[in-house]
């Protein structure tokens, strides 16, 4: 990687006020290829209001966007039009949601949850589809034999893997993800960010993952934005912040980790 | 003599908000510098901020105030004041780490955790896993441990699995606390072994050991830590 490449993402000054309440305030941050940048802070801090401005799911009351796409032009997202923010979404994007069954489709097969990415950017050729679908499942360690069955029958850690595959079967650089390890058990966890880790790594990901879980943050990322009643309080790199964190509300979520 | 680290004026102090701004100072006007190929020995008693100056200069620190300048490749940089992306990419090029524990990640393997390094510099797979079998064999590890995840092995092996992540990708700056301070004779005579041929192969070291017939046998100089005491009378 060389060190004076362009960013693949720039939040500049970003707010949003829902009426007269804050969702978050001059947030800015700089994501490069292959960075993993954690927000971490409690409930209401601005964390999902920030990933959702991000991905432009939301309008920004201030402040800007700026995606390099892949043909190298850096262009402000709130600008684009809607198909192709859609586009982006489908291709270049994943969103890996809490609730994975709001990322799936629960109505149809696992299989076929994968596969309808490829199809919407143009796959046809049904053997493919499924060859590479099922290429998938094995990669997020989904017995071949449950290709067919509805997500419906999946338990909860299978279900995200499940919503990982789907996600980044179109091969996207940029990876959104809101508290993708919130309401497994502790072991579906290790197993899940074990199998995160690795695929960040070897696909290159660039990753924005919200998360309240610091032990997630200091596993899967390299840099720490702190946010707390919609401000950015502290940033840096990630043992950085958790080993000498320096605010006070830093200091807090810090210590009041249970020691392993 | 080609100066690879300098550290000048560093001091360090923390502020501990939840005890009322308690103000704890480490230690100040650092000033010390190492060679390639040479072995500096922080000396002095636990709790003096040695540790604290290891991780000044790997960024898991803060620095407060002063320089800490790192040569590299006909450039300069000033950890004190680096950015936090290009401290990640002094570290994956310029700066090796053997923290006291190692840090274990549920479910990978000792190689991986061994041939990571490498991995991020950008060496194959095949070849990164080559090396870090080697170094885990010199290091007397068990071959049937090397596809298991280091969390259940006992102190000594996990140090080692930390000293062979610490010392597979070869790089040009390398700090070391404590490396064998839960090591058997043997094992420990292995890290001196190392530790003299990366001297050779022109590596600055910086190392905290508390066994002196180590220290007697690694150290080129020896940094006394009650220079940098923050709290005189303390």
């Amino acid at each position: 990687m060389s060190e004076n490449e362009q960013p693949l993402l720039v939040a500049d000054g970003l707010s949003k006020w829902y009426g007269r309440r804050l969702g978050c305030r001059d947030v800015s941050f700089t994501l490069y290829e292959g960075e993993v940048i954690a927000v971490v802070g409690e409930s209401g801090s601005g964390k999902s209001t920030l990933l959702r401005l991000l991905c432009a799911e939301i309008a920004a009351s201030a402040g800007r966007v700026l995606y390099r796409m892949r043909d190298g032009i850096t262009r402000n997202l709130p600008e684009l039009g809607e198909a192709e923010r859609r586009f982006l979404a489908r291709t270049d994007w994943g969103y890996v949601h809490q609730d994975a069954s709001l990322g799936l489709r629960m109505a149809v097969s696992a299989g076929a949850n994968v596969g309808e990415r490829l199809m919407a950017v143009g796959w046809r050729h049904y053997g493919r589809i499924r060859g590479t679908a099922a290429d998938w499942l094995d990669r997020v360690e989904i017995d071949n034999a449950r290709i067919d069955d509805s997500p419906r029958t999946y338990s909860g850690g299978m279900r995200q893997r499940l919503q990982i595959a789907r996600n980044l079967v179109t091969a996207p650089r940029l990876v959104l993800m809101d508290e993708p390890t919130g309401g497994l058990d502790v072991s579906v966890q290790a197993r899940l960010l074990d199998l995160l880790r690795s695929l960040v790594t070897d696909l290159k990901l660039s990753v924005v993952i919200v998360t309240h879980d610091l032990a997630v943050a200091r596993l899967l990322s390299h840099r720490i934005i702190v946010m707390k009643d919609g401000m950015v309080v502290e940033s840096g790199l990630t043992d950085q912040v958790l080993d000498d964190p320096r605010e006070a509300y830093t200091q807090l979520l810090v210590s009041s980790i249970l020691p392993p | 003599m080609t100066i690879a680290l300098e550290l000048s004026g560093v001091a360090k102090t923390f502020t501990m908000h939840l005890q009322g701004g308690l103000c704890l100072p480490v230690v100040s006007d650092v000033t010390f510098s190492v060679a390639r190929g040479e072995c500096v020995v922080l000396a002095g008693p636990s709790g003096v901020g040695k540790s604290s100056i290891l991780k000044m200069i790997f960024g898991s620190y803060r620095c407060d105030r002063g320089r800490i300048l790192v040569h590299h490749e006909a450039r300069q940089t000033d950890i004190a004041t680096a950015s936090p992306r290009c401290m990640m990419a002094l570290r994956r090029h310029t700066l090796g780490y053997v923290s006291q524990f190692l840090r274990a990640v549920p479910r990978v393997p000792a190689l991986d955790v061994v041939a990571e390094p490498l991995l991020a510099r950008g060496t194959s797979r095949e070849e990164a896993r080559r090396q870090a079998t080697a170094l885990l064999t010199r290091l007397n590890i068990d071959s049937r441990l090397w596809g298991l995840a280091p969390a259940t092995f006992s102190g000594g092996e996990q140090q080692r699995i930390n000293i062979a992540r610490g010392f597979v990708a070869d790089l040009p700056v390398l700090l070391l606390d404590e490396p064998t301070a839960a090591l058997d004779a043997a094992n420990s005579h292995v890290v001196v072994d190392l530790v003299e041929d990366r001297k050779r192969r022109g590596t600055a070291i910086i190392a905290i050991v508390h066994d002196d017939a180590i220290r007697e046998r690694i150290a080129d100089a020896i940094v006394a830590m009650t220079l940098f005491n923050a709290r005189p009378g303390a």
